[in-house]
């Protein structure tokens, strides 16, 4: 059998072998599930200019992101975010709990190789590169803001 | 009532990213990283904040909110500082959502152990 031949024949077996994850249901239960989680955002932040009127709004909104951000934290370490994730998907990955998600995912699962190589390390797997892009696209902005 | 828009908004917003989970099969930092740019790009050209007034959460808890405030921080810091805004002003206005993300890892990654093995 040559080569291309052969690869081909792999290929399809590959694509057979793949998960297939159903669009509709999968894209439904997405919509649904960040649609709830950004509700409960909103739902935290009126709570929080309710009990403290005074406060600004962009105060508020960071202690809104603070506390999603924990409890995210949080039910993936019980276990539950991932398997929210499962079923949702984008839904899941997409808002902030998503980020902190992929924070505390990867620190939990490479605890075992210690606190700085697995912890400390591992942490930064997803949201390295999510800070990077933000922290250089910000600059960049910055810059040609001061030019106009 | 506002609650509605923001279903609808954020849920959509989350649609889209399975969208690009299914058809490009893309992994979940790409995601990420997309959406922040998304959110730089929509703050850059002042697009973000007339969304974000009858959205709200609808488009602030999607990470587009980090990546917005983001270029927020740095084009207000650039008003204020000149180009030391560019270097401090992202970072500063995002500090509390990356350190309460590190901080709540650190904490929950001691207490509880690994379930997916």
């Amino acid at each position: 059998m040559d080569e291309t031949k052969r690869n081909e024949a792999y290929n399809r077996y590959v694509k057979a072998k793949i998960p297939k994850t159903k669009a509709w249901p999968s894209l439904f239960n997405s919509f649904w599930v960040g649609g709830v989680i950004c509700c409960l955002g909103q739902g935290i932040n009126d709570l929080i200019l309710y009990w403290f009127p005074s406060m600004a709004e962009q105060t508020a909104w960071a202690y809104t992101l603070i506390v999603l951000i924990f409890l995210a934290s949080f039910l993936t370490g019980i276990g539950v975010y991932d398997k929210i994730g499962k079923f949702a998907g984008g839904g899941s990955i997409v808002p902030i709990t998503g980020f902190s998600n992929s924070i505390t995912s990867p620190a939990l699962e490479f605890k075992h190789e210690g606190i700085i190589y697995g912890i400390f390390v591992k942490m930064f797997t997803i949201a390295g590169p999510v800070i990077v892009t933000g922290v250089v696209a910000s600059f960049i902005v910055g810059l040609i803001y001061i030019f106009i | 009532m506002y609650y509605l828009w923001v279903f609808l908004i954020g849920g959509f917003i989350c649609m889209l990213g399975q969208m690009l989970i299914i058809y490009t099969n893309i992994t979940s930092a790409r995601i990420l990283v997309t959406f922040v740019l998304i959110g730089v790009i929509l703050q850059a050209f002042n697009i973000f904040a007339p969304i974000s007034e009858f959205a709200k959460a609808g488009i602030n808890v999607p990470i587009i909110g980090f990546g917005a405030s983001l270029a927020k921080g740095a084009m207000s810091a650039v008003k204020s500082k000149g180009l030391l805004g560019a270097f401090t002003g992202g970072l500063e206005a995002t500090a509390g959502g990356i350190a309460a993300a590190i901080i709540f890892a650190f904490i929950f990654s001691l207490i509880f152990k690994s379930k997916t093995k």
